[in-house]
């Protein structure tokens, strides 16, 4: 089954990396298939940054997303840009303090960024908690093969608490599927 | 220089050579071929590069492995060998016009890498193979193809240029000052990093003939009378003297071990 | 034993390299190829090999051509107006015979166009973008694993055939990540070496000349003027500069058989898909979605020397849609093989690939 992954926030946040993780998790860990794309503009910070993630059990073909199922959303900019016209049957994860409006489809609030400021210390890892909040949430991946994946992609040093941040989103992810 | 010597080096069967009589560019190889032979370098172990123009057809005529390759280009070229295998010498031939024209960029880059090569440029201060065209080194008022009326554009100073670059070792002689160009040239190819000798030659076809220096003897004893010692021109600026316009300075402009790039382990 | 990966496809384009035995990158940094020349930048002084950024990509070809005399696997990668500068060089490396591997991560143009966008509008400059009468080889990848497979290919092409092979990717190959596995060790073609008491530049049967590496005692001299088979210039010899440039030419054209990578898929059918780089996937994702509609694909991954014979394959079409991201530029290639059958460029520009919806709508309007 394919599934579409869209990921949008601002240049800074670690999007880009977010898709990545999700990708290397699904294509690794979980021994699927997954496709990460991006669109990036001359900025290296600010702006609308977009990253998206095609994960399927088949070899991936077409590797654009078509119309993605899961939105991941964390800024007011990348929501305008590219979540408000989500369709009524996607899913959208949305980091409740920093994005503004809500959208017509079904959606869970995250309040990622928060979390990452108030409870770990590090805003940095914001990304980190979404990820982990999408990974309970959706079930796209393992939580093992998110685990693998992160533990890959993060600098040496930061382990700790780039875990604690995805094991936060893990438990956010699931509060708000009760 | 031994006739055996010049077997060894120049191929044979290539000969005759193009340049035309009285031109000062065989002056400059056979004072390079002195040098390397004088060095102990090896034929199989030494590699001739150049771009185009009438000085860039020199690696032709000598019989080690040599590139002979596009307008301005050579210096890239030859980072290009030196970088890939250190353990081969490298010597570049190239004309004003191809290094301080075309080229001008990948001079200052290949002098501020100071890539261990030894960079000879026979200045003859025209573009001479295509018939005397002005470069960036045709004096002011002086007459070419393209400068009809006279040269109005300031000149490149090349061997101060090589310097500013950050060039390990740089001069500038003349197809007049032989054995000081010898001496030049071998000081260059023991010298660790980029070296650059800038020998000034005379072009009797293309520039001599519009420059009334017709006669070869005339624009060789125009570089002799021309030529002021770096040490004189410090001399006569200590002194407050005013140096004429007409005149360039040779010499040793530089030598120096900064770190270079290239250099064999 | 293979070692999978999720990579990017230039960073799979630098590990087909490193596979392949490339030992010399002279680059210069341009998006949508920078990661390649930044990736060779962190492992070539790993592996023993040369890295170095150049002043600007006409320097960067010549370093590449110099460093490839030397016996080295050399490499560049750039995009549009990167590949634009190296034009001169690139015909120096065809006649002066000399291996290399040039990379495309093409962008949008012309001029300064769209950094960031995804285009295939240098297709004819890496064939006619020289002066004079040339041939040389271009691969063209559809996945990050191609993106491994044919550099390594590349430099087996540019050893064998002594002639500059290009990798024409681009934005959406080159930055795409996806799964790949790494081969422990890949097939490596060795350049030929002269024959005993062969001039430089006499070609064999093959109608390739050994190559002379430099410092091996050959005493070669190579020149961009019309040469002799002893390479001296000779550049007012009518029949030598014709029994050259020809020889230059056929020693690919004559090959482009033997030479031709492509995939074939439904021969029977009337309505055929010819593409290459990311528009194959998206035919492949038409063909997927539609199983029960037979329609043609051949995917080329070698598109110059251009592979006519593979047009017979599909006995019988009669239309051919290529979906390109330029306006047409292979089109206008397959035009010129084909008599009878109809041929639709889908020139697309702006950055973005063709979606399946509207290739699988030509083939409705097509029927």
């Amino acid at each position: 089954m394919r599934h579409e992954v869209l990921f949008s926030g601002f240049g800074g946040q670690g999007i880009i990396l977010s898709a990545v993780i999700l990708g290397r998790a699904a294509a690794l860990y979980d021994n699927k298939h997954a496709v990460q794309t991006q669109v990036y503009g001359p900025e290296a910070r600010g702006g609308a940054s977009m990253s998206a993630v095609v994960i399927d059990d088949e070899p991936i073909l077409y590797p654009k997303v078509k119309s993605p199922d899961i939105y991941v959303i964390m800024s007011q900019q990348g929501f305008e840009k590219y979540g408000a016209a989500a369709p009524p049957s996607a899913m959208m994860l949305l980091d409740s303090e920093l994005v503004l409006e809500r959208p017509a489809c079904r959606y869970r609030e995250i309040a990622a960024t928060n979390e990452a400021k108030d409870a770990l210390g590090r805003v940095i890892v914001a990304n980190i908690v979404m990820l982990g909040a999408v990974v309970t949430a959706t079930g796209i991946v393992s939580r093992e093969a998110i685990e693998q994946a992160v533990l890959d992609s993060v600098p040496k040093g930061t382990e700790d608490l780039n875990m604690a941040a995805l094991r936060r989103g893990f438990e956010l992810g699931e509060e708000e599927s009760n | 220089m031994s006739t055996e010597t010049y077997e060894k080096w120049y191929r044979q069967d290539r000969l005759p050579h193009i340049y035309c009589t009285g031109c000062g560019n065989g002056t400059v190889m056979n004072c390079t071929i002195k040098a390397v032979d004088a060095m102990g370098w090896e034929i199989d172990d030494t590699i001739f590069i150049s771009g185009i123009g009438c000085s860039s057809r020199a690696p032709g005529y000598i019989t080690t492995d040599s590139l002979h390759t596009t307008h301005g280009r050579a210096l890239a070229f030859a980072t290009g060998v030196k970088m890939a295998n250190p353990d081969l010498h490298v010597v570049v031939f190239t004309g004003d016009g191809d290094l301080s024209a075309i080229g001008g960029n990948h001079f200052i880059h290949a002098c501020r890498r100071n890539i261990d090569m030894t960079v000879i440029c026979m200045n003859n201060m025209i573009y001479g193979m295509t018939g005397g065209q002005g470069s960036p080194c045709t004096p002011v008022g002086k007459i070419s193809t393209t400068t009809p009326y006279g040269a109005t554009e300031p000149v490149f100073d090349l061997a101060e240029l090589a310097v500013a670059a950050g060039a390990n070792y740089a001069a500038r002689w003349t197809s007049y000052h032989v054995a000081e160009l010898i001496k030049a040239i071998g000081a260059g190819l023991e010298t660790p990093g980029l070296s650059f000798i800038e020998a000034m030659v005379q072009c009797p076809t293309a520039y001599g003939r519009r420059n009334k220096l017709r006669q070869v003897g005339e624009q060789v004893e125009y570089m002799r009378s021309h030529a002021m010692l770096l040490a004189k021109k410090a001399r006569l600026e200590e002194q407050g003297k005013e140096i004429p316009e007409d005149m360039f300075t040779v010499g040793e402009f530089v030598r120096r071990y900064r770190p270079a790039m290239g250099v064999p382990k | 034993m293979t070692k999978l990966e999720f990579m990017q496809g230039n960073v799979a384009c630098c590990e087909g390299a490193l596979a392949a035995g490339c030992n010399f990158f002279g680059g210069y940094p341009i998006t949508p190829s920078t990661e390649i020349a930044e990736r060779m930048a962190l492992k070539m002084p790993k592996t023993g090999g040369v890295f170095i950024q150049m002043e600007d990509e006409i320097a960067s070809i010549g370093a590449v051509i110099g460093a490839s005399w030397t016996g080295a696997r050399a490499m560049t990668a750039t995009s549009g107006p990167g590949f634009s500068l190296m034009m001169e060089n690139l015909g120096y490396a065809v006649m002066t015979e000399t291996p290399c591997v040039v990379v495309n991560i093409q962008r949008g143009g012309p001029s300064t166009g769209q950094p960031t966008m995804s285009a295939q509008g240098d297709m004819l400059q890496c064939r006619f973008g020289s002066h004079g009468d040339i041939s040389t080889i271009a691969l063209v990848p559809s996945t990050v694993q191609e993106m491994f497979d044919l550099t390594v290919k590349a430099f087996n092409l540019a050893d064998r055939f002594r002639v500059p092979t290009f990798l024409m990717s681009d934005e959406t190959i080159g930055h795409m990540r996806e799964k790949i596995s790494i081969p422990d060790s890949v097939e490596i073609i060795p350049r030929k070496e002269p024959k005993p008491g062969m001039l430089t530049y006499e070609a064999e049967e093959d109608m390739i000349p050994g190559f002379p590496t430099f410092g091996k005692g050959y005493r070669a001299h190579v020149t961009g003027l019309t040469h002799n088979e002893r390479g001296y210039p000779d550049a007012t010899n009518p029949e030598l500069h014709e029994a050259l440039v020809r020889r230059l030419v056929d020693k690919i054209e004559s090959r482009r058989h033997e030479i031709a990578d492509y995939d074939a898929v439904n021969p029977d059918a009337e309505t055929v898909f010819i593409t290459y780089g990311p528009s194959t996937r998206t035919v492949r994702q038409v063909l997927h979605d539609h199983p029960d509609e037979i329609i043609g694909h051949l995917n080329l991954r070698i598109v110059w020397p251009f592979p006519e014979d593979t047009l017979k394959l599909f006995t019988n079409a009669k239309t051919f849609i290529v979906p390109e991201l330029n306006l047409g530029q292979m089109a206008r290639e397959i035009q010129r093989h084909v008599t009878g059958q109809q041929v639709i460029s889908m020139g697309r520009l702006g950055g973005t690939i063709h979606s399946p919806d509207e290739l699988y709508a030509k083939v409705q309007e097509v029927a």
